[in-house]
């Protein structure tokens, strides 16, 4: 099943009198299930790209479908709502609420649809225990590790079941150990059914997905399938994925 | 999940109020620097309220017992516009005239003349300085309210024979006489020994200015014209009493006529005398108290205002500090309502908490200041004051919450 599709999206900043085209023509589906990697070096609108497709921004020109539905003519709340129950982010910085404990933390988007407090709750546990966190439930994010705390953020990301996970360089604050532990926890992830997208410009990384588009000077430069598509070994896991 | 609409609303406050909540107790310090403010401003409403009523209500206490229905025949208008001068030159007011128009009026239910001085009282080794020593008829017990704890007013013989008797106030009474009653006691006043046959019950200590009704001593007017004041000198005042409040008007017009007729006042001269009424101290005390309510209003509420810009101003702060975290509530699904009233529900919680510790503080100041004039205060003010700070944090909170409520998620996602 088809979840996104744009069609010829541009987004045109103005910048004094400058006009800067950080996207121009972009035509992109994805479907269920996939699992794609937007790569591209800075400055070439990966950001800009991922913004449009976790509905935090919308394109100047062109369409964009989520779900059959036309996100590009939706009102700020409307976004809102979409972000909060079909999409899931996991941020390079991972971006926790210093103050909560990750119970709270991964409650949070629940909070937001309005789920009642006891659902929510065991919901959130739930999620926890998923990425193997069992045992760090009542804890603050400064008193997590890097990976942990990711982990935290990709429960968080999980809770409200969205139809996509918008990964933006989910391993470049970690080291390369706790990256692959991570990279891991995204594989069974995509193997449960979910449709990943990873956006980094780090090689290693990319060859986790299935297909890589690559951007360029704000346009598609290539879209296509990985050919050695590198698969973690569970044997390196120190995660007891449910 | 939530379908009705009102639950969500609930939902939402109570979400946000815990948010708020947690918001607040992550930064004590500031969060109680930002309520000084609210709590100065709050506390000094309250206290500002009360003490104005507590004046009130002493005053109205003391001016009823005066009598609302008494008209003062004086050389001096009490409250007026004119030169004080056009009244110096006015003759005084004597016994004669008292005694010719006391005989002529038909009206009044009583009239007594009245004539005053301050002097020291004694009673074995309690000294009071300063008593206000009243020398008056008998019939001057008929032109007030008073009630006796013991013995009466001296009688008409007594008065017309200028007797040595003192009927003394509540005050004078207790300082003097520590220890049992003081009827029939001897006290001395200015050197002269009176005997006390009446102590008046209390009439409520405070009153405008240095005057307290509870600190008097009176004695017959005779008496005081032979050893502490000059007959020929001084000016006496007349007390009139009208049959009841609504014959003022009838007995004051035949009071000015009277007072025409025993001064041999020609048509065109002006009175050279006053007609005075309580209803004049009202009303000029009215116009104080209003003053003072203004000022005093303007004043406290310069105070909240400082108050609220100083929240406005930390909840400004506290917004770009969490700009990072206002983007990421957005992005995983906070709408701008949301946020908006994350921040004002913070702001709110504030001021009310403020709002409380101010409360408490105006109870505790205003059980200390009922030591020097009644206070109480009113479920009115509480009301007011929570509402007031209510309306503060609301009104304080709204730029920065809005502020927050309008932030682009990427920008602030970016924001380090």
């Amino acid at each position: 099943m088809n979840i996104i599709n744009i069609e010829h999206i541009a987004k045109v900043y103005q910048v004094g009198d400058v006009e800067v085209h950080a996207l121009q023509d972009v035509s992109l589906r994805i479907d269920q299930n996939e699992y794609v990697a937007i790569m591209g070096p800075s400055g070439s609108g990966k950001s800009t790209l991922m913004n449009m497709l976790g509905c935090l921004d919308t394109p100047s020109y062109g369409k964009y479908e989520f779900k059959d539905k036309n996100v590009s003519l939706m009102s700020d709340n409307e976004l809102a709502g979409i972000r909060n129950k079909e999409i899931g982010f996991v941020f390079q910085t991972f971006n926790l609420l210093p103050r909560s404990d990750a119970l709270h933390n991964v409650e949070l988007p629940l909070i937001y649809a309005g789920i009642d407090k006891q659902e929510r709750k065991e919901r959130a546990r739930q999620a926890l225990i998923n990425v193997g966190l069992e045992d760090r439930i009542h804890h603050k994010p400064n008193e997590l590790s890097g990976g942990q705390r990711q982990r935290v953020a990709i429960a968080r990301a999980l809770v409200s079941n969205p139809a996509i996970i918008l990964a933006d360089e989910p391993t470049g604050n970690l080291d390369s150990k706790t990256g692959e532990e991570i990279m891991l926890l995204c594989h069974e992830i995509h193997k449960k059914g979910n449709t990943i997208i990873l956006v980094t410009h780090e090689e290693d990384i990319a060859k986790h997905a299935a297909r890589i588009v690559r951007l360029k000077d704000g346009r598609i430069e290539k879209d296509e399938l990985v050919p050695n598509r590198y698969i973690p070994s569970v044997k390196n896991s120190t995660i007891n994925f449910g | 999940m939530i379908s009705n609409k009102i639950d969500t609303v609930l939902f939402e406050l109570r979400e946000g109020l815990i948010i708020a909540w947690q918001a607040i107790r992550a930064n004590k310090v500031r969060s109680f620097l930002t309520m000084l403010g609210i709590i100065i401003g709050i506390s000094s409403v309250v206290l500002m309220t009360t003490a104005i009523k507590g004046i009130d209500a002493s005053f109205q206490k003391g001016i009823s017992a005066l009598g609302t229905d008494v008209l003062y025949i004086d050389k001096w208008a009490w409250f007026t516009n004119e030169e004080w001068w056009k009244m110096r030159n006015r003759r005084k007011i004597t016994m004669d005239d008292y005694h010719k128009f006391a005989e002529m009026a038909q009206l009044p239910l009583a009239t007594a003349p009245v004539t005053n001085a301050a002097r020291k009282v004694r009673y074995g080794d309690n000294v009071i300085e300063n008593v206000i020593l009243n020398g008056s008829s008998s019939d001057y017990v008929k032109t007030t309210n008073f009630t006796f704890d013991e013995g009466r007013f001296y009688n008409e013989i007594e008065s017309k024979g200028s007797r040595y008797v003192a009927v003394v106030g509540s005050e004078v009474a207790k300082k003097l006489f520590t220890h049992g009653s003081g009827l029939d006691k001897y006290i001395k006043i200015g050197g002269v020994e009176f005997r006390v046959c009446g102590i008046l019950t209390e009439q409520g200590s405070f009153i405008l200015g240095s005057f307290n009704p509870d600190n008097q001593v009176f004695i017959p007017i005779g008496t005081i014209f032979k050893h502490f004041l000059n007959e020929e000198w001084g000016t006496i005042t007349i007390n009139v009493r009208a049959k009841n409040p609504s014959m003022i008007a009838d007995t004051k017009a035949e009071a000015e006529g009277i007072m025409r007729k025993v001064r041999g006042l020609k048509f065109h001269q002006e009175d050279d005398f006053s007609v005075n009424q309580q209803e004049g101290l009202m009303s000029n005390y009215n116009t104080v108290v209003g003053v003072i309510q203004i000022a005093g209003l303007f004043i406290t509420g310069l105070s909240l205002f400082v108050g609220a810009i100083g929240i406005m101003n930390i909840m400004f702060v506290s917004v770009k500090e969490r700009t990072k975290e206002i983007g990421v509530r957005k992005a995983i699904g906070a709408k701008k309502r949301t946020i908006l009233s994350q921040f004002l529900l913070e702001s709110s919680v504030i001021c009310l908490l403020g709002g409380l510790v101010g409360l408490l503080i105006a109870v505790i100041a205003s059980l200390l200041l009922d030591k020097f004039f009644p206070t109480s205060i009113q479920i009115s003010a509480v009301i007011i004051a929570m509402s007031v700070a209510l309306i503060t944090g609301i009104i304080a909170g709204l730029a920065p919450a809005y502020t927050a409520a309008k932030l682009d998620p990427v920008e602030a996602l970016r924001y380090e």
